[in-house]
């Protein structure tokens, strides 16, 4: 707990709507204590804004804490900041220097137009989710959930995949936007366990496929890893690709039947 | 005051359910796609709905204002969801988890709803395992399961400290399915902005594309509300930030009575605010009240660090008065007293605001390692916040507003008073009284969700055969998507001096002040008056910029705080009414020489149900009585 404060220079991108120009505007952020958070150091520059009679700044959140996904900018160039595992709003503004100049950009990908100013649509994820990221389980039709035994370690390497937040820095920081890692999650997450046994290669081909469509391809640079607020493991996309090209097998073979 | 009917079934509590589903009309599963509902909020109430309802074969069309449905404040909870399935056989069953629920909720809910809960609560975790929830599992596969919230009993299921994600993304991805079938038609940024009404029914909503500013109606033969609690009322609570009153509140302006607006619950452990601009409150899990020790220092102008304060200048408040439970007394119980020292002026921290959380005696009992075992994400997210290494220095906590017990008046069926109007989740107010006990929102919101509204809408459907969907440019909707754009184009041309965030800061200080965790006649009176001004002010002097066309959040903020000044009226209203003080809600007036809330079942057995007249008019009261046949009324007492 300190109550120092800092002054700043932020350039903020700014776009009325996604067919509109954008381009960087400056604005002084003064007197910001260290203790705020990134996004509160947003809401005060904002209210400034708004007693200068400026329009403000649209930009990303909701739930604060790190973990619904909706928050996410470039700050100098890196998807959520430098700071490690660390999602936007959880940045607090300890972690910057009285003077810096801070730039702050939406996403930036084919898959995710900027819908206005920092704010970008992410719904190719969800198109990706809709094509398989699931178990089908129609409600009632569950046995006894302690019928199905799942290792420890099993659940918890699921638990691992998961965690995903589904915020997008992933797309955003891979240098190819691609949808690699998030893909990888979500189809590991399933693909782990028991339950997910019976749709599994069916679920990453067209999980796959989808995503192709939509991002780019992976060329192993690992920065959405590095990106990503979660930590999610690279080791997934290995798993996803064994088993993609198991489906290609698999799937062949019950098309042919 | 007139009675409303709850249309409980009749027989013994445990049978209510089974035969209620049997003799609910069905409607033949070919007919179900003749039907369209409209399912508003995606959180784990309504994307369980939405999803059920679609896999039975009904046409549903699903509404969030959030960009994809796996944001919606569901996604935060930690701690975990509570079921009878006695796994840890350690003496749980449906008809103590009902008791714990009554008992809990300091007798102000309905038993049979209750019981309902506590029956589906083990379907739930079957359902969300066969989707794949990683929930914790032991070594030998099974589920895990701990206690949670003081339960003398482990019912709590969990997936790490991140229950309410795996949960929502289990739902979610349930709904996803729909989606990609052509079942569900997703409206993602879509804010609904009124309840359309047609001779005394919901026939459809008229909703806000949020990118586009386009006003659009849409058409259902049954609406369900699932549009989350209203807790950021009080601007500084745990809830996300958008969370908000606004579809509950519309639907109250045409005829759905509100319940017990004033059942609210304040978590006492929270990090206190560092600043006037800060906007939202975290919450750290309550079981750090296992190993913490609370305090404040003897002295009003203590200046030493913590940790320089000798033993005897330190008051451990809870320990010293009630010996029996300490640390460990109930949520509301808990907050209270933190309230009473940091009003007596004894808090710690810069603004004098909080009060201690200990882990020295923790520590030094058990050793470092066991306590970063048990609680190292917690520490961590701390330090992250306050920049404190809490293994160093004592926390810093104090209470904040988490949980909204009231909400939508429903029936057993989970309908409003708005015939084809339903509401599930947080938006009710059905099942947990005066006081949610922990882990109970997550299994009330899957079980209203994927177990009672697939069973009861239907019984309101089958009638309705044939029945053609209102069209969109009969009058009811027009006029609706008139006043909904004069609203919008209202809120830009007013050209005040103020922002939206001040008028909802400025609201959460009376409403925090005087209808926060002690409320008494006086506070109340002036809640009401202070509330009226800053409203009219508000009409007058909020500085709305920018253009209708575009995203544009100070919009949907000026309406949602629009929403919350009438809401926090009735509040004051209802708090003001209930001369008793039972679960969240305390009247200084109402207590045990002890300071312990005092309840008048004589007079307030009672649902307090608020009728809509007009923003000038105060509500009128409908009460529902409450009759207790299974669970025996009783005093709470931890000393
Ligand atoms: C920090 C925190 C921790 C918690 N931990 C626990 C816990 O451990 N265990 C537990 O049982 N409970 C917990 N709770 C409570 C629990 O999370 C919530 O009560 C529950 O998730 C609410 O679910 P819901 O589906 O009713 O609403 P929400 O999840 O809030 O969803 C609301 C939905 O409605 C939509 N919506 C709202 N208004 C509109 C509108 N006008 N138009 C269109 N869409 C709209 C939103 O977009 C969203 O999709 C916790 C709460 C908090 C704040
Ligand atoms: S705002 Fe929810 S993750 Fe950042």
């Amino acid at each position: 707990m300190s109550e120092e404060t800092l002054n700043l220079k932020l350039r903020i991108w700014r776009q009325d709507g996604p067919s509109s120009k954008g381009g960087f505007a400056e604005y002084p952020a003064n007197n910001i204590p260290t203790d705020a958070s990134f996004l509160e150091m947003l809401d005060v520059v904002n209210e400034q804004l708004i007693e200068q009679g400026e329009v403000p700044v649209e930009f990303p959140h909701d739930c604060r804490e790190g973990i619904c996904g909706t928050c996410g900018v470039m700050i100098n160039g890196r998807a959520h900041g430098q700071e490690k595992a660390t999602a936007t709003c959880q940045l607090h503004m300890r972690k910057f220097t009285d003077g810096d100049t801070i730039e702050i950009e939406p996403w930036r990908a084919a898959a995710f137009p900027v819908v206005k100013d920092l704010v970008v649509d992410r719904s190719a994820l969800d198109r990706v989710i809709e094509v398989g990221g699931f178990i089908s389980a129609p409600t009632g039709s569950a046995p006894d959930a302690n019928e199905m035994l799942i290792p420890k370690d099993v659940a918890e390497s699921s638990m691992d995949a998961a965690a995903c937040i589904g915020c997008g820095a992933c797309v955003a920081a891979c240098p190819n936007s691609a949808g690699q890692l998030f893909t990888s999650a979500k189809i590991w997450h399933l693909n782990a366990m028991p339950q997910g046994q019976a749709e599994r290669y069916k679920r990453t081909e067209e999980m796959v496929e989808t995503m192709e469509q939509y991002f780019g391809s992976c060329t192993n640079h690992g920065e959405c890893s590095e990106a990503c607020p979660k930590e999610i493991s690279l080791d997934f996309i290995a798993y996803m690709n064994r088993d993609y090209v198991k489906s290609k097998v698999k799937n062949r073979r019950l098309a042919g039947q | 005051m007139t009675t409303l009917n709850s249309k409980v079934p009749e027989g013994p509590i445990a049978e209510k359910w089974t035969k209620h589903k049997f003799d609910s009309k069905l409607v033949n599963p070919a007919n179900k796609r003749k039907f369209k509902i409209l399912v508003v909020g995606t959180g784990l109430a309504g994307s369980s709905a939405a999803a059920t309802f679609a896999e039975l074969g009904y046409e549903v069309e699903a509404f969030t204002f959030h960009d994809t449905p796996r944001r919606a404040h569901s996604i935060a909870a930690q701690g975990g969801i509570n079921a009878a399935k006695n796994y840890p056989n350690d003496g749980d069953s449906v008809f103590r988890l009902f008791y714990d629920t009554v008992k809990g909720g300091d007798y102000r809910s309905r038993e049979a709803n209750v019981y309902r809960l506590a029956e589906v609560s083990v379907d739930i975790i079957d359902q969300c395992a066969a989707q794949g929830v990683p929930f914790a599992r032991e070594y030998g596969g099974l589920l895990a399961n701990r206690s949670f919230g003081g339960a003398q009993v482990s019912r709590t299921f969990y997936a790490r400290g991140q229950t309410g994600q795996q949960l929502l993304i289990g739902a979610y991805q349930a709904l996803m399915r729909q989606v990609g079938l052509g079942a569900v038609k997703l409206h993602t940024r879509s804010e609904m902005l009124d309840l359309v009404v047609k001779d005394g029914e919901a026939v459809g909503i008229v909703t806000r594309n949020l990118t586009t500013g386009a006003v659009e109606s849409h058409a259902g033969h049954a609406v369900v509300l699932c549009t989350g609690g209203y807790g950021n009322v009080f601007y500084l609570s745990t809830n996300a930030m958008q969370c908000n009153v606004t579809a509950a509140w519309r639907a109250h302006r045409k005829g759905a009575y509100f319940a017990n607006p004033s059942y609210t619950q304040i978590h006492p452990t929270c990090i206190p605010a560092s600043d006037e601009f800060q906007s939202k409150l975290t919450l750290m899990s309550e079981s750090l009240r296992n190993d913490g020790r609370i305090w404040v220092p003897r002295s009003r102008d203590e200046t030493r660090r913590a940790r320089d304060i000798p033993e005897a200048e330190r008051y451990y408040y809870l320990e010293e008065k009630y010996p029996a439970f300490g640390n460990l007394v109930p949520r509301d119980v808990a907050s209270r007293n933190a309230k009473t020292v940091v009003d007596q002026g004894f808090g710690v921290g810069p603004l004098k605001n909080g009060v201690y959380l200990d882990f020295a005696s923790a520590i030094e009992r058990v050793g470092k390692d066991t306590i970063e075992a048990r609680y190292s994400n917690l520490f961590e997210m701390y330090e992250r916040i306050t920049g404190e290494n809490p293994y160093e220095v004592p926390m810093r906590i104090y209470p904040a507003t988490h949980y909204t017990m009231g909400g939508l008046w429903v029936d057993y069926n989970l309908m409003t008073t708005i015939p084809g109007l339903y509401a599930a989740g947080e938006a009710n107010f059905s099942d947990h009284g005066a006081n949610r006990l922990g882990a109970s929102a997550l299994m009330q919101g899957l079980a209203d969700g994927y177990f009672v509204l697939p069973y009861t809408i239907g019984d309101y459907l089958a009638p309705k055969l044939g029945q053609d969907l209102v069209p969109t440019d009969d009058p009811v909707f027009t006029e609706s998507v008139q006043n909904i754009k004069a609203m919008t184009q209202g809120f830009l041309d007013i050209n005040g001096t103020k922002s939206p965030e001040h008028f909802h800061r400025e609201l959460g200080k009376i409403v925090w002040n005087y209808i926060g965790m002690a409320r008494d006649q006086n506070g109340l009176e002036k809640a009401i008056n202070e509330i009226r001004a800053l409203r009219e002010e508000f009409w007058k002097d909020v500085r709305v910029l920018g253009n209708a066309d575009t995203l544009n959040a100070s919009i949907e903020k000026a309406g949602r705080i629009a929403d919350f000044f009438e809401l926090a009226e009735l509040m004051a209203r209802d708090a003001l009414d209930r001369n008793e003080s039972c679960g969240g809600h305390f009247r200084e007036e109402s207590q045990t020489e002890e300071g312990e809330a005092l309840r008048d079942d004589e007079n307030y057995a009672h649902v307090s149900a608020w009728e809509w007249h007009d923003a000038d008019t105060p509500q009128t009261k409908h009460a529902e009585e409450l009759e207790f046949e299974n669970v025996k009324l009783t005093q709470r007492s931890y000393k």
